[in-house]
């Protein structure tokens, strides 16, 4: 058992492919997870995230690819012989040992001589020494959730798989444990990779995101390179909102190209693009607009003739429905810092925003990829 | 579309799961085979030779009980014929008490599910405890609480309730209510498990969408409770059209049932290819019954 | 008058509830008062309180025998069917292989066929075989019809089993035999004790199939048959209102160490 907590380094997926019957789950996917990083998996429903963790945790096997974890292949190995854990959905604990048991049970399994003295180490990791006598039972969803979490780090393990943990807690336990989980990563140094379909707890847990979409990785990168340079609609969309409107460019001034939106002329970065033709998707976020009254001098990109649709008030901003005269209806996040007064239903007003926060998606694609996403429960939840 | 890949998706998952849960693809049919080798030797082959012994025939000249194979169909004519009322009985005297335990089980196990509160285990335990207590003590108790000498019968008769040459035992009705008690519990308890399933909150929806008490009950409960009924019905059916101890103990000459034929054909007559020949009758009838109901039911998965 | 009659709306289910645990207690407490009677052989009439019975349960003759034969075929009739069962539901319930619906159906079967025919189909098998009926018969004849009883039991405690309890054993260094003896097999353990429970209540019970079976060996309930017809004498009584409290008593500390359970 020894050699087994010797295999570190970093995590590699060459081209793994899952598929079921017709329908492929996971699609030719590469990828390499840095030892010590915090990674996480960011996806929709069935868009294959929960398969790609669950085949290397070795519960279920490749349709081709291999799995590698420093240099050593791990494709067909069994779950007990990775030195990989899991932090179950639901957390799995065993409902019939307590809770000393519980995160005993894979150093007991590996002949660990210490196994009190590790478990105590775990549990005050967690805060939660005063439960060992317990059953799982008798613990609410968020101490459940820690022990999980004791229960599998305990076992020092070259990797941590988290499946959609926080998942089944209420919002602001959620917050909680978000920040206390990269707490723990940082203070175990261990490589975590977390599967979620949730895009705020990606952001604000991983260094790394990998957007995944129908079994391929759209996009990847840090929180930031994400939000602020989508590659695809999708990602564009599923990680907050975006304004994508239909142009063509019309022509190039240094490092910008003239982009035409519906008449109208606007500059885009030339790095900021990732169309491979003239057609484009502009697109811009909510909050990076400013509305202003007809007669406001403005610098930057600037659209002209909207008109106030719908107004709502949410407390650290206000959120607008402007009707642009092309029929689009664009969004916009106002923040409440008065510098403006606030604007009234069928007010006719002007969009600006600074010209470096466009970015450019291919013309051809679905602007909508990425807006809704069906309930998670359902189809993730495998049984 | 997407939802039929990760159905899918499911089965091959489960699949690869027992394969690397438990290694060998042999391994379930390792664990089947003691146990199955018993059902077949021990279930199917009696069945089979019962068949066979169905058709056969005295030996001329023989002892009593020696038969010889000679494919006589018409045992199961002249059985039938012979035992028709018999065998009527049975099925009436099944039904009426499937019916009457539907109708007293129904709404102790919806008090148990539903009104019982810190009370529900305790009111499980008294549900099947009388099924500790031996059924044939049980029986025999009904027979003399409702006999003669026991002190409803003279009550009812003072009362002039019932005429004075009126007897409650060795009659349809206490045959009928014997059975009825016996396989009570064995209707509350699958009724209280479907039940208990049902989250009250879809019967406080129905109500709020104008379903009154009584189309609550048909349009929602009662549908929910399907597995609970169907199962019920088929543990107090199967065996009272089979019983003939109830009509033993409680019943008369006038109210034999096809086990009691049956069971004196073995015993009393030494009549087996009769005795099978009913047997295998009574058997193939309950199958199609069965099969019919659960049909018409539609609930496939009862195992 | 009004109130009185809401009230008896609201609490009709109640009542009702109330008369039909009369209905189904009235022979067990009718039972339990008569291993009381005072009443020599017979014990139909209420001749007055004794403790004799109680003191004695042996003295009528046979009814230990009776007793001793029942507990016996019960107990092996519950080893048996009891592993027999497990093995099957554990194939059935955690396993797919071809020929499932067939076992299924194949455990289905001796469940929908009523006593008298899975007697007197033993029966002549024996027969035929030359078998005498008695002890052994007997025995098989109760382990074929409590195994069916078992493998629904079991299957359905297999089934609620959530099986990422085993994934997680086997991602904690639990190899496939470690999974089932720590995870599966203390998880599935309440369902095997209940099935055995009921497997030998079954047993403990059964007339029909035993009376085809069982030859001249008597058991309990053999017993109770045969000697209604001259009244049954009240030891039988105490027999059978001890295994009523036995019975309650199991249940109840089965209810208790069960919430203990779920408490520490």
């Amino acid at each position: 058992m020894a050699e087994k907590t010797s295999i570190h380094g970093d995590l590699r997926l060459s081209n793994i492919t899952k598929s079921y019957g017709d329908f492929t789950a996971v699609n030719d996917l590469s990828l390499t997870i840095p030892e010590g990083s915090f990674f996480a998996l960011l996806g929709p429903s069935g868009c294959g995230k929960t398969t790609t963790l669950r085949m290397v945790a070795g519960l279920e096997e490749p349709t081709r690819g291999t799995i590698s974890l420093g240099n050593t292949d791990i494709t067909f190995t069994k779950p007990y012989q990775r030195p990989i854990n899991t932090v179950f959905q639901n957390y799995a604990l065993f409902p019939h040992l307590t809770i000393f048991e519980n995160i005993a049970f894979g150093l007991r399994r590996r002949g660990i001589k210490d196994v009190k003295e590790q478990v105590d180490k775990a549990l005050e990791l967690v805060e939660l020494s005063h439960l060992a006598g317990r059953k799982p039972t008798q613990l609410s969803g968020g101490q459940q959730q820690r022990i999980a979490l004791a229960r599998a780090i305990v076992n020092r393990p070259a990797l941590l798989l988290l499946d959609e943990p926080l998942g089944a807690l209420d919002l602001k336990l959620r917050r909680q444990m978000q920040i206390e989980l990269k707490w723990i990563q940082k203070e175990v140094g261990l490589t975590f990779v977390h599967v979620t379909h949730d895009q705020e707890e990606a952001m604000t847990m991983a260094d790394t995101i990998a957007v995944m979409n129908e079994g391929e990785i759209e996009q990847l990168g840090s929180p930031a390179d994400l939000y602020d340079n989508p590659k695809t609609a999708f990602v564009a969309n599923f990680l907050g909102q975006s304004n994508l409107i239909k142009g063509t460019i019309s022509g190039n001034d240094g490092d910008n190209h003239i982009v035409d939106l519906f008449g109208q002329k606007i500059s885009l970065a030339k790095n900021r693009s990732h169309a491979v033709d003239n057609s484009i998707y502009a697109g811009i976020r909510p909050e990076k607009f400013r509305i202003s009254r007809l007669s406001t001098p403005t610098s930057g990109n600037l659209l002209s003739g909207g008109k106030i649709e719908d107004v709502s008030y949410i407390g650290v901003s206000t959120q607008y429905q402007v009707l642009m005269p092309w029929g689009q209806e664009l969004m916009v996040f106002e923040q409440n810092d008065d510098a403006v007064a606030p604007f009234s239903v069928g007010e006719d007003v002007n969009i600006s925003w600074e010209s470096g926060f466009t970015f450019a998606l291919r013309g051809d694609e679905d602007a909508e990829a990425g807006m809704e996403v069906e309930p998670e429960e359902i189809i993730e939840d495998d049984e | 579309m997407l939802k039929q890949a990760w159905k899918s998706s499911q089965k091959r998952s489960s699949k690869t799961m027992s394969k690397s849960g438990i290694s060998s693809p042999r391994t379930p049919y390792l664990l089947l085979l003691p146990g199955m080798g018993f059902l077949f030797t021990f279930f199917i082959w009696p069945i089979a030779n019962l068949a066979q012994t169905s058709t056969q025939t005295p030996v001329a000249g023989g002892d009593t009980g020696s038969y010889e194979q000679t494919l006589r169909w018409k045992n199961y004519i002249d059985a039938f014929v012979e035992n028709k009322e018999q065998f009527g009985r049975s099925f009436l005297y099944a039904a009426l008490a499937t019916i009457f335990a539907l109708t007293i089980a129904y709404p102790l196990a919806y008090a148990i599910a539903f009104k019982a509160g810190k009370m529900k285990n305790v009111l499980l335990v008294l549900v099947v405890a009388p099924f500790f207590t031996s059924f044939l003590l049980r029986t025999i108790a009904w027979k003399q609480i409702l006999g003669e000498q026991g002190f409803v019968v003279p009550f009812l008769r003072n009362l002039h309730i019932i005429a004075p040459s009126t007897t409650l035992t060795s009659s349809a009705f206490a045959v009928v209510a014997g059975m009825t008690y016996n396989f009570l519990p064995f209707m509350t308890l699958p009724l209280y498990a479907s039940i208990d399933r049902i989250d009250p909150r879809t019967l406080e929806a129905s109500g709020d969408l104008y379903a009154n008490g009584f189309t609550t009950f048909r349009k929602v409960t009662l549908p929910l409770s399907m597995p609970g009924v169907v199962a019920g019905t088929l543990l107090t059916f199967i065996p009272a059209a089979g019983d003939y101890v109830n009509a033993a103990i409680l019943g008369s000459p006038e109210t034999k049932m096809i086990g009691n034929v049956i069971e004196s054909r073995f015993f009393k007559i030494v009549d087996y290819p009769t005795a099978a020949a009913l047997s295998f009758t009574l058997m193939a009838t309950i199958l199609i019954l069965v099969t019919v109901y659960i049909r018409k039911a539609g609930t496939e998965e009862l195992v | 008058m009004r109130k009185v009659s809401r009230w008896f709306q609201r609490n009709l289910i109640r009542i009702y509830a109330v008369v039909a645990f009369t209905y189904l207690l009235i022979p067990v407490a009718y039972t339990i008062a008569f291993s009381f009677n005072n009443g020599g052989k017979s014990n139909l009439i209420w001749k007055g309180f004794t403790l004799d019975n109680w003191m004695n349960p042996c003295g009528a003759p046979e009814v230990c025998t009776a007793l001793g034969n029942s507990i016996k075929i019960g107990f092996l009739a519950t080893l048996f069917s009891t592993i027999l069962g497990t093995m099957i539901a554990f194939a059935i319930g955690r396993h797919k292989f071809r020929g499932r619906s067939t076992t299924n159906l194949l455990i289905f079967l001796p469940m929908a066929t009523p006593e008298i025919v899975l007697g007197a189909s033993l029966l002549s098998l024996f027969l035929t075989l030359k078998i005498n009926p008695g002890f052994w018969p007997t025995v098989i004849a109760h382990v074929m019809f409590c195994i069916s009883f078992v493998v629904v039991t079991v299957k359905a405690r297999i089934a609620s089993l959530d099986p990422r309890l085993e994934q997680a054993a086997m991602d904690l260094y639990a190899n496939e035999v470690e999974t089932f003896r720590r995870v599966t097999l203390p998880l599935v353990a309440p369902g095997i004790a209940g099935a055995a429970l009921l497997a030998f209540s079954l047993s403990f019970d059964d007339f029909i199939i035993t009376n085809f079976n069982s030859g001249t060996m008597t058991t309990f309930p053999k017993f109770v048959y045969v000697s209604a017809a001259r009244g049954i004498p009240p030891q039988a009584n105490v027999i059978g209102s001890s295994m009523f409290i036995i019975a309650l008593v199991i249940v109840i500390l089965g209810q208790v160490v069960g919430r203990k359970r779920a408490v520490k």
